[in-house]
């Protein structure tokens, strides 16, 4: 065991059982995964991902490019570093090859997320954080601060006096004031992963309590201040992938966080200051210490010599020896140092990720020797270690002014910078998470490049799941060091969100399941329920698609509801129907500018089919309109362009003609549409609706009636979808349910039918109308549907009507809408089917074969007594009659082309 | 005969034990109440620019023009939801039919209009101590009580249904919901209540 009594701040009180890799061991709450590893002496975690190399824990945090582990329990998650799983008893996890595996089994664990707003919101609860966040709250100021860890402090050790106290009391006293102040979110174990424009971050919280296993806060912050640190680098060096080697910082941070001392022979190579603290704090835990300091004169060798600790100066280590575990540093004059831990301290990245987010520019640092934020960001401030200020002091200074609490420190002197030693190129590992080596850098060179972003792209550096945060800038510096050109000209690479891998399961939240995505339900939805309806989803809605009794399937009973309609009475729910109040002076001028027909002429109590096409002439919907006064039409829309047509009209008022006198409003979930259908139609409504006389003179197609039914207004229309004598029945949906009851009732004696979407849908193919989004798809035009008659030849312009003379679209081969009847009058044809031209010999010939159309709706027809389709089929209507062949599976159906008016094609039936 | 008479529904009654229960549960830990106001007359009036003034005589109502506003009315509520556009209800109204009629010419006569939407919003309440945290679960606005107070109403998305937020004393909040979208919006903010449960 190398946990040490007296170090660290975790609850020895309580023990956590894990097993990793099927070995049983203990820990502690306040461990990682990775310090309770390490207290048993375990560094080892599974093999890299393409030369199978053994690799080991390598930092204390996000920054390790090679401590992988998959978790099993309590929930498989690939692909975790173990040196940000938080240990909990029954965790059960192992090293992986390089790569992780997904779940089988859904996650049942709850995500969700919060939006916040601040005046500011500071990132990082470090010394300079912690400082920032009490300045804004002591101004009076809303504050979020997030921090990663599971307790604020950031890395200070306690060892530092601030404000005359210890560091972490100082650092306790604060944390206590924000909580104080009422006006402070602190949350700790959050991740800020992405920094958008005008202040928008979005954090990611491990939460230890509520109902969700992660949360995903949506901050968006008036100013937003980056406190996030730095992150150590490395030096590069033969076989520097060996498990035992680790960075200097994160030996420190596992002594004082929870101590646990990661080797007893330990070699700290190291180009600055830093590193002596970790080789005095390491010595004085028990362990043996020798420095290998890159510097002919080691600065800060004083803490050394009080506890003789060796100092090589001007020295490098160039290799490791080893496989499993490291056995010892091999150094530039040959010796060989024994160790069990080679600490490796190479300078200080800022952790400048937010900043770069938002497109904040990077500058190399020649004295820091490394790249800092090199611009002022309006919104956006980065203090201390993350602008590249490293001393104690100064990063307060940094974040605080003038308010910073007193620190007496020894001051810095600067890093030596060193991205690698001599050695074979081919084992010096760059990138230790891609297996990415000094060779490969040097490939990308000599093939010719002369990026950063391509030598990243060409080498896969700064790719895995630590998006190169101890490699990206070595890779810069040794790319640079072999173009021969300073490293300020080449920069590094972007820095883009997310900073730290997000699980989908975060970023979806609750949007799963039943709140995946918003279900419309119609007032008579529990009427349909309690039916037996089988719903179907259109667009958001669910509708009933058809209404099975006992033992009937989907087709028996759509003839079923098919036959009721065109033989007695059907009733429908049409409510979704989407309905647009169009109203002022000049709604009809409005009108005759969107439909392709004219609109201005309708006499009010009348209602008229249009068409509405698109800039280009395609039609994009079609529906009834009723006028409804001289300024007033009440337009319907197909259910799923409800929204569409609204905006459309919106559009065309606000920007090309505001000076039209119309407003329209969606009047959709106002009024409820209940369909009545069928030769007994008239029946139902006459007795429901004992005032209006319902006979064809007094009530005749497409006019509409209001009436009152128990002091309720209801309108009624004579509208018809299916061909048959129909009423369409418009009442304030809050009285649709009683409605639909009393419509029930006096339909009883006809054995009145509710029918579905697909019975609907059937009906109207039989007559060949149309239905936007099935029979068209953005490329058929009102005359390729047979519909020339809908296009006004009055109107001097209309959306569309200049498209409509386009040689194209007068190209006689256009698709045209025709109905296919399949010869054995059995075969249903598959919806989507290509069409193909008859062959005698009954066998589809080697491709290519030109596909003439294709099968856009298709249905066993219970008025025909067979299956029929249709199809959009170039040249369609002037092939009347001729046969073409249906690949359908393996085999050729034939079809005969017909019109699309199958049922009453001398519309007999409308009228009763 | 009573029993003959069409009966009106609320859309979201199947929700209202739900909604009481959760309240009990709740009681003593968090507060928070989620109630199912009556169905009201509502109008929608849409008016022509800068002819707010002209409108609100005709209506007899006041239209109040600062963005986001929302004024009480004698009978109901006053809400600016766009630059030419107000949902004015009426709690008194006993049929919305006959006020959009009566209302229709005088407001058609100076360029403005008013449809009748009685039907076309729940309206669900919001109060207690948890209410505004709970809406920070799913909707993006600025709802401290400094941004969105009394008197504030704005349309926004509550998880992925627009509604109609609307704020009111004591830190109270109304949604007006879209009649199709309240079962969602109902499901939605018990699920996001199991944060309490």
């Amino acid at each position: 065991m190398t946990r040490l009594d007296g170090h660290g701040r975790i609850d020895r009180s309580r023990t956590l059982r894990f097993v990793v890799d099927d070995v049983a061991y203990t820990g502690h709450p306040g461990d990682t995964l990775a310090s309770a590893l390490l207290a048993h002496g375990v560094h080892r975690l599974g093999t890299s991902v393409k030369l199978g190399r053994p690799r080991g824990i390598g930092a204390a945090w996000v920054e390790d490019p090679t401590g992988l582990v998959q978790i099993e329990e309590p929930f498989p998650e690939p692909m975790l570093l173990a040196a940000t799983v938080e240990l909990t008893d029954g965790l059960v996890a192992r090293g992986v090859g390089g790569r992780g595996r997904l779940a089988q089994v859904p996650d049942t664990a709850r995500h969700d997320r919060q939006h916040h707003h601040c005046d500011v919101l500071v990132v990082g609860a470090g010394p300079a954080g912690l400082a920032a966040a009490r300045q804004a709250a002591r101004a009076g100021e809303d504050v979020v601060l997030v921090d990663d860890r599971s307790e604020a402090g950031g890395t200070l050790t306690g060892t530092e006096t601030i404000d005359g106290r210890g560091s972490r009391d100082w650092a306790a006293d604060v944390v206590a004031e924000l909580a104080a102040s009422g006006t402070v979110l602190h949350l700790q174990r959050t991740t800020a992963f992405g920094h958008h424009d005008d202040g928008y971050v979005l954090a990611l919280e491990r939460r230890t309590s509520g109902a969700s296993r992660q949360r995903v806060h949506r901050i968006r912050a008036a100013r937003v201040v980056v406190a996030t640190g730095a992150i150590e680098r490395p030096i590069v060096f033969e076989d520097n992938d060996r498990p035992g080697v680790m960075l200097a910082s994160a030996a420190r941070d596992l002594l004082h966080r929870q101590g646990v001392r990661a080797g007893s022979e330990v070699v700290v190579f190291t180009s600055d200051d830093a590193a002596y603290a970790t080789a005095a704090d390491l010595h004085d835990a028990g362990a043996r210490v020798t420095v290998v300091d890159v510097r002919p004169t080691p600065p800060a060798a004083g803490p050394c010599l009080e506890r003789d600790i060796v100092v090589h100066g001007n020295a490098v280590v160039t290799g490791a020896e080893g496989e499993d575990h490291v056995t010892g540093a091999v150094l530039g004059d040959g010796r060989t140092l024994p160790c069990d831990l080679l600490l490796v301290s190479g300078g200080w990245n800022p952790t400048a990720h937010l900043f770069s987010h938002v497109r904040g520019a990077l500058r190399y640092d020649p004295e820091l020797g490394a790249f800092r934020p090199g611009e002022e960001l309006p919104g956006t401030r980065v203090v201390g270690a993350a602008n590249g200020v490293l001393d104690l002091a100064g990063g307060l200074r940094d974040a605080v002014g003038d308010a910073a609490p007193a620190v007496v420190e020894q001051p810095r002197t600067p890093t030596t910078v060193l991205w690698r030693v001599p050695g074979d190129p081919a084992r010096q590992f760059v990138d230790l998470a891609r297996d990415a080596t000094v060779r490969d850098i040097e490939r990308a060179v000599g093939a010719g490049m002369t990026s950063v972003e391509h030598v990243k792209r060409y080498t896969t550096i700064g790719t895995a799941h630590d998006q190169g945060r101890t490699s990206g800038v070595i890779a810069s510096g040794i790319t640079a060091e072999l173009l021969g050109r300073p490293i300020e000209d080449l920069g590094t690479t972007t820095f883009r969100p997310p900073y730290v891998p997000v699980a989908f399961a975060a970023l979806a939240g609750r949007e799963r399941g039943d709140l995946y995505d918003p279900v419309r339900t119609t007032v008579l939805h529990d009427r349909h329920v309690a039916a037996g309806a089988v719903f179907e989803d259109v667009g958001q809605w669910k509708r009933a698609r058809h209404y099975p009794r006992a033992g009937e399937d989907m087709a028996a009973a759509v003839l079923r509801e098919c036959a009721a309609a065109r033989t007695g009475v059907a009733i429908m729910d049409g409510s979704t129907l989407g309905k647009i109040d169009v109203q002022g002076a000049d709604a009809g001028v409005l009108l005759d500018r969107l439909y392709t027909n004219l609109m201005s002429s309708l006499k009010v109590g009348r209602v008229r089919y249009g068409v509405m096409c698109g800039n280009d002439g395609m039609m994009i919907d079609d529906g009834t309109v009723l006028r409804l006064a001289d300024d007033r039409f009440l337009v319907t829309t197909t259910t799923g362009n409800a929204a569409v047509v609204l905006e459309w009209m919106e559009e065309w008022l606000q920007t090309e003609w505001p000076d039209l006198a119309v407003h329209v409003t969606s009047v959709t979930d106002q009024w409820a549409v209940l369909p009545v259908v069928g030769p007994r139609s008239r029946d139902v409504i006459g007795a429901v609706f004992g005032d209006v006389d319902v006979s064809n003179d007094a009530f005749g197609f497409m006019t509409w009636q209001d009436t009152v039914l128990d002091g309720v207004p209801v309108r009624l229309a004579r509208i018809s979808f299916s061909g048959e004598l129909a009423y369409e029945v418009h009442v304030d949906a809050r009285y649709a349910p009683a409605l639909w009851d009393r419509l029930l009732e006096a339909g009883r004696p006809f054995d009145i039918t509710p029918y579905g979407t697909e019975t609907m849908h059937v009906l109207r193919a039989e007559k060949g109308y149309p239905i936007v989004g099935q029979d068209t798809d953005g490329t058929v035009t009102p005359q390729d549907l047979g519909m020339s008659w809908v296009i006004s030849k009055k109107k001097t312009d209309f959306v569309g009507k200049r498209s409509f003379a386009r040689a194209e679209n007068l190209n006689p081969q256009r698709k045209e809408l025709v109905s296919l009847l399949p010869t054995d009058a059995a075969t249903t044809l598959p919806e989507g089917s290509q069409i193909v031209e008859f062959r005698a010999d009954g066998a589809l010939p080697p491709p290519p074969v030109p596909m003439l159309g294709h099968v856009t709706s298709s249905y066993r027809s219970a008025a025909l007594g067979r299956p029929f389709a249709l199809a959009l089929l170039k040249a369609g209507r002037s092939r009347v009659g001729e046969v073409v062949h249906v690949p359908v599976g393996d085999r050729l159906v034939a079809a005969e082309i017909a019109p699309t008016v199958l049922v009453d094609p001398e519309g007999a039936r409308r009228d009763g | 005969m009573t029993a003959d008479l069409l009966a009106p529904v609320h859309l979201l009654d199947a929700w209202r034990a739900r909604f009481e229960d959760l309240t009990v549960e709740l009681a003593g830990r968090h507060d928070l109440a989620i109630t199912l106001a009556p169905s009201t007359a509502a109008l929608a009036v849409r008016v022509a620019p800068g002819a707010a003034a002209v409108a609100e005589v005709a209506l007899g109502v006041p239209l109040p023009t600062r963005p986001l506003a929302w004024e009480p009315t004698l009978r109901g509520q006053s809400l600016h939801l766009g630059p030419d556009e107000w949902l004015v209800t009426d709690v008194a109204a006993t049929s919305a039919a006959a006020w959009e009629a009566v209302t229709r010419p005088a407001l058609a006569a100076v360029g403005a209009a008013a449809s009748d939407v009685s039907a076309q919003y729940a309206d669900l309440r919001l109060q207690g101590r948890a209410a505004r945290e709970l809406l920070s679960f799913g909707c993006a606005l600025d709802l401290r009580p400094a941004s969105f107070g009394p008197r504030t109403c704005a349309r926004t998305l509550l998880g992925q249904s627009g509604v109609l937020l609307v704020g009111h004393d004591d830190g109270e909040f109304q949604l007006l919901v879209r009649t199709s979208f309240a079962g969602y919006v109902a499901a939605w903010l018990l699920d996001a209540a199991e944060e309490y449960r």
